[in-house]
C-alpha cells in the first residue's frame, strides 16, 4: 500500500524503531531556539554535564519578549531582560548560532527558518513553540515541543515520538476575491473544531492549495495547532522549489540537483490511504472572522454574533455564552458593526512581506478610523528592510499606523505591545484566547485584507467595503 | 524523576472544557529561566474571582484536577505542567487532552489521565456534593477511584512505564547512540547546517 507524505518523511528519520505501543526515535534536521522555551532546557543540560549534540543543526533566535520600539535600549521589563540576557549567555557558553535583538536576520523564529532557507522540504523541524507547524508549509514534518523535549533534542538529537495519524484537508476549486489563506485555515478550524486534529498530521492538498504561494501556505500549516493537530503539511513542488532556490542555505549545483530529485518523491501516493479526510468547496469560503475565545469560534464577515440558546450542543452553547459574555457581544449583532480599538498586522500567521504587500494595497491613498491604533509589525528585520525597500513603511504611517521593529509584539502578552483591559482589536494573529493580547484583551482573528479594511473603517470590514479613496489631486 | 504508582489527594472539579495553556499559566509568568516556583500563576486570571473553585478553602488543597475535555490546548508552553506540579497537583482528569500538553505532563511525573465524560461527571457531582472528597489515580491497576465510583483510566502503555518507573527521557536515548551515530552517517550531505 502506498504512504502518505507525512509517513514518507517520518520513515526517513527513523532512528530506532518503537515496538509495542513505544515510540519511534525520530532523528530531528533542524531545532530552532528562542528565549522563552530554552532557558531550563540548558539549565538541564548543565545540571547532567551534557553538551549540544549538533550545533550544526541549531539556531536561536530573540522574539516572543523582544520590544518592538527603542530597540537599541536596554529592554525596560527585568523579566524579559533577563529572559533574553539568559539565552544570550546560554548561546555563548554552547556555542549556538544566535540572532539577537538588532541583527539583520533576527525576528519571528517561524519566518526566521524559511527565508533563510534553513526550512527546506523532507526535513523534521522542531521548536519549543507550537507555531512551528508552519515549517510544515515546505512539505517538511514540523512539530512543536516542550522544553523537556528542547533539551531532549539538544542533548541527544532526536526525539522519542509517537507515529501520528493522518488526516488530508482538500480545498478544491478556486477561492473568491478577497479571501485568502487565513480565510481557508479559520474555515478549516471552525469546521473540525479545536480538538478535530489532535493525534493528527494534516496534510492539506488540493487545486486552492496548489495554487497558493508559499507564505499563504505557511499561514495554513501555522495553524494547524489550533484544530488541535501535531502538524501540518503540504507536499512540496514548483513553488516550493522556486521559493528555496538561492537562499543563504539552499542547496546549490550538485547537491541541489540531488535534494530536487528526492523533494519530488515527497507525495502522498495515489493509493495510500488517510485516517480521516475533510473536503472543503473553496469558491464557498468568504473572509473569515472570529467572534469568541478559541479559534474554532469563527464565522463568515457576512455572519451575525451567534445565538448560544440556538446550539444543539450543550458544550458548545455553555462555551459559547462565556465567550460572548468575555468578548462583550450581543448574539445577532452584525459582525461587521463590531467596532475595534487596535488592529494588529503581523506575527508568524501573517507577518511575512505578501501579507504587509496585501494590506498595504488596502490602506494605500486611505486614512486610518478615529481613535483607532494601527500596529504594523514586520515579522523579521528582513521582512522590514524588504517593506521600506518597496516603500510599504510610508504607506503605513501616511494611512496612520505604527510602523515598527520586528517581533511577537501583540500576538500575545510578553512584551510591551498589549491591548488594555475592555480594548477590542481585529488581529492577523493566530489565538483569540482569554488575555491572549494583554490581560482582558478582545481579539477577533482576521486576514490581513480584513485587518486593513478594519482599520480604515473602524469595524470588522473586508476591503469590497470600502469606497474608492480619494485621489490626492482632484481630476 | 520520582516514579508515580497510585496517588490519593483532594479533588478540584474544574468544569470548563478548552481549558487552554494560556488560562492554564498566562504568557507573563513565562518570563522566568527558574524550573520551579509557578505556582501563583497558575490560572491567575480565574483566581481574581473569589468564587473560583481554588479559592474555596475545601478544594485549595486539592491534587487531583478533574477538568472538562480538551484540557491543555493551545501553546505548547510546559510552564503549564509546571505551574500544576507547583501548585501541588500530581494528576490532571479528563475526557480528552491536547497531545502537546500530554507529552510534556508524562515527561515531568504529571499523570494526565483520560476518563471517560460519564465519569467525569460523576466524579464533579461527587466532588461538589462533598467538597473535600478524595480522588485515588491508581496508574497501577489503571483506575480512578472517588468513593463508590470505580473507573477505568486510559494512559499510553509507554507514559505508564515511564512514570512507574521514574525514568529519564534523555537517558534512556542515550541508551541508543550507536544507532544515533549509524544514522548520522547516512544523512545526504545536502540537508542544510547553521553553521558553516
Amino acid at each position: 500500500m502506498g504512504r502518505t507524505l507525512a509517513e514518507k518523511v517520518w520513515d526517513e528519520h527513523v532512528v530506532r524503531r518503537g515496538g509495542d505501543g513505544e515510540p519511534d526515535l525520530l532523528y530531528i534536521d533542524l531545532h530552532l531556539l528562542h528565549e522563552v522555551t530554552s532557558p531550563q532546557a540548558f539549565e538541564g543540560l548543565r545540571l547532567e554535564g551534557r553538551g549540544v549534540r549538533r550545533l550544526d543543526l541549531t539556531i536561536a533566535t530573540e522574539d516572543h519578549n523582544t520590544p518592538t520600539l527603542d530597540i537599541d535600549k536596554p529592554i525596560a521589563d527585568p523579566t524579559s531582560r533577563t529572559q533574553i540576557e539568559t539565552l544570550r549567555r546560554n548561546c555563548a557558553e554552547f556555542g549556538v548560532r544566535l540572532h539577537p535583538l538588532g541583527d539583520a536576520e533576527q525576528g519571528i523564529v517561524h519566518v526566521v527558518g524559511p527565508q533563510l532557507g534553513l526550512t527546506q522540504p523532507g526535513m523534521t523541524v522542531v521548536c519549543g513553540d507550537s507555531h512551528t507547524s508552519t515549517h510544515g508549509a515546505f512539505g517538511a514534518l514540523a512539530m512543536g515541543i516542550g522544553t523537556s523535549e528542547v533539551e531532549h533534542v539538544l542533548a541527544t538529537q532526536t526525539l522519542p515520538l509517537q507515529r501520528p495519524r493522518t488526516m488530508a484537508i482538500t480545498v478544491e476549486g478556486e477561492l473568491p476575491e478577497g479571501s485568502t489563506a487565513k480565510d481557508v485555515i479559520l474555515a478549516v478550524i471552525a469546521r473540525i473544531g479545536t480538538g478535530g486534529g489532535q493525534g493528527y498530521v494534516l496534510e492539506y492538498r488540493g487545486s486552492a492549495i496548489r495554487a497558493l504561494s508559499m507564505e499563504a501556505r505557511m499561514t495554513i500549516c501555522n495553524m494547524s495547532i489550533e484544530a488541535g493537530a501535531r502538524a501540518g503539511m503540504v507536499a512540496p513542488d514548483e513553488t516550493t522549489f522556486a521559493y528555496v532556490k538561492g537562499r543563504d542555505h539552499a542547496p546549490t549545483g550538485a547537491d541541489w540537483d540531488a535534494a530536487v530529485e528526492h523533494w519530488r518523491s515527497l507525495r502522498t501516493d495515489d493509493d495510500a490511504v488517510f485516517d480521516a479526510e475533510v473536503v472543503i468547496d473553496a469558491a464557498e469560503l468568504q473572509p473569515f472572522v472570529t467572534w469568541g475565545t478559541n479559534p474554532g469560534q469563527g464565522l463568515p464577515l457576512s455572519a451575525a454574533v451567534p445565538d448560544p440558546e440556538a446550539m444543539a450542543d450543550q458544550g458548545q452553547a455553555a462555551a459559547a455564552r462565556r465567550a460572548l459574555e468575555y468578548m462583550d457581544l450581543a448574539p445577532g449583532t452584525p459582525l461587521r458593526e463590531v467596532a475595534v480599538d487596535a488592529v494588529f498586522i503581523g506575527s508568524c500567521t501573517n507577518g511575512r512581506i505578501e501579507d504587509l504587500r496585501a494590506a498595504a494595497e488596502v490602506v494605500r491613498g486611505r486614512t486610518k478610523a478615529d481613535g483607532v491604533r494601527v500596529l504594523v509589525v514586520p515579522g523579521s528585520a528582513r521582512v522590514r528592510l524588504q517593506a521600506e525597500a518597496e516603500g510599504l513603511d510610508r504607506v503605513f504611517t501616511d494611512f496612520g499606523a505604527e510602523w515598527r521593529f520586528a517581533g511577537c509584539s501583540m500576538c500575545l502578552g510578553m512584551n510591551p505591545d498589549q491591548l488594555a483591559p475592555g480594548e477590542r482589536a481585529a488581529s492577523t494573529s493566530n489565538r483569540n484566547f482569554e488575555g491572549r493580547q494583554g490581560r482582558g484583551g478582545r481579539t477577533h482573528l482576521v486576514s490581513p485584507l480584513v485587518a486593513a479594511a478594519t482599520a480604515v473603517r473602524g469595524t470588522l470590514s473586508s476591503p469590497a467595503d470600502l469606497e474608492a479613496p480619494q485621489p490626492l489631486v482632484p481630476a | 524523576m520520582d516514579p508515580v504508582t497510585r496517588h490519593t489527594g483532594v479533588g478540584v472539579p474544574l468544569r470548563r472544557s478548552d481549558v487552554d495553556t494560556d488560562q492554564i499559566i498566562p504568557a507573563v509568568y513565562l518570563k522566568r529561566v527558574s524550573r520551579t516556583g509557578f505556582e501563583d500563576g497558575l490560572f491567575s486570571g480565574w483566581r481574581q474571582d473569589p468564587s473560583f473553585v481554588l479559592n474555596q478553602p475545601a478544594y485549595s488543597s486539592g491534587s487531583v484536577l478533574v477538568a472538562g475535555p480538551d484540557f491543555g490546548t493551545g501553546s505548547s508552553r510546559e510552564h503549564a505542567v509546571w505551574a500544576l506540579k507547583d501548585y501541588g497537583f500530581r494528576a490532571v482528569l479528563s475526557s480528552r487532552f491536547a497531545d502537546i500538553f500530554r507529552g510534556n505532563a508524562g515527561k515531568q511525573g504529571l499523570v494526565a489521565g483520560q476518563l471517560a465524560q460519564e465519569d467525569v461527571e460523576l466524579i464533579w457531582k461527587q466532588l461538589e456534593a462533598r467538597p473535600g472528597t478524595e480522588v485515588t489515580v491508581d496508574l497501577q491497576e489503571r483506575v480512578v477511584l472517588c468513593a463508590e465510583l470505580v473507573a477505568p483510566l486510559q494512559i499510553d502503555d509507554y507514559t505508564r512505564w515511564r512514570l512507574l518507573e521514574g525514568l529519564d527521557d534523555v537517558g534512556l536515548t542515550l541508551r541508543d547512540v550507536d544507532a544515533i551515530d549509524a544514522f548520522e552517517r547516512e544523512r545526504p550531505s545536502w540537508k542544510p547546517r547553521t553553521l558553516a
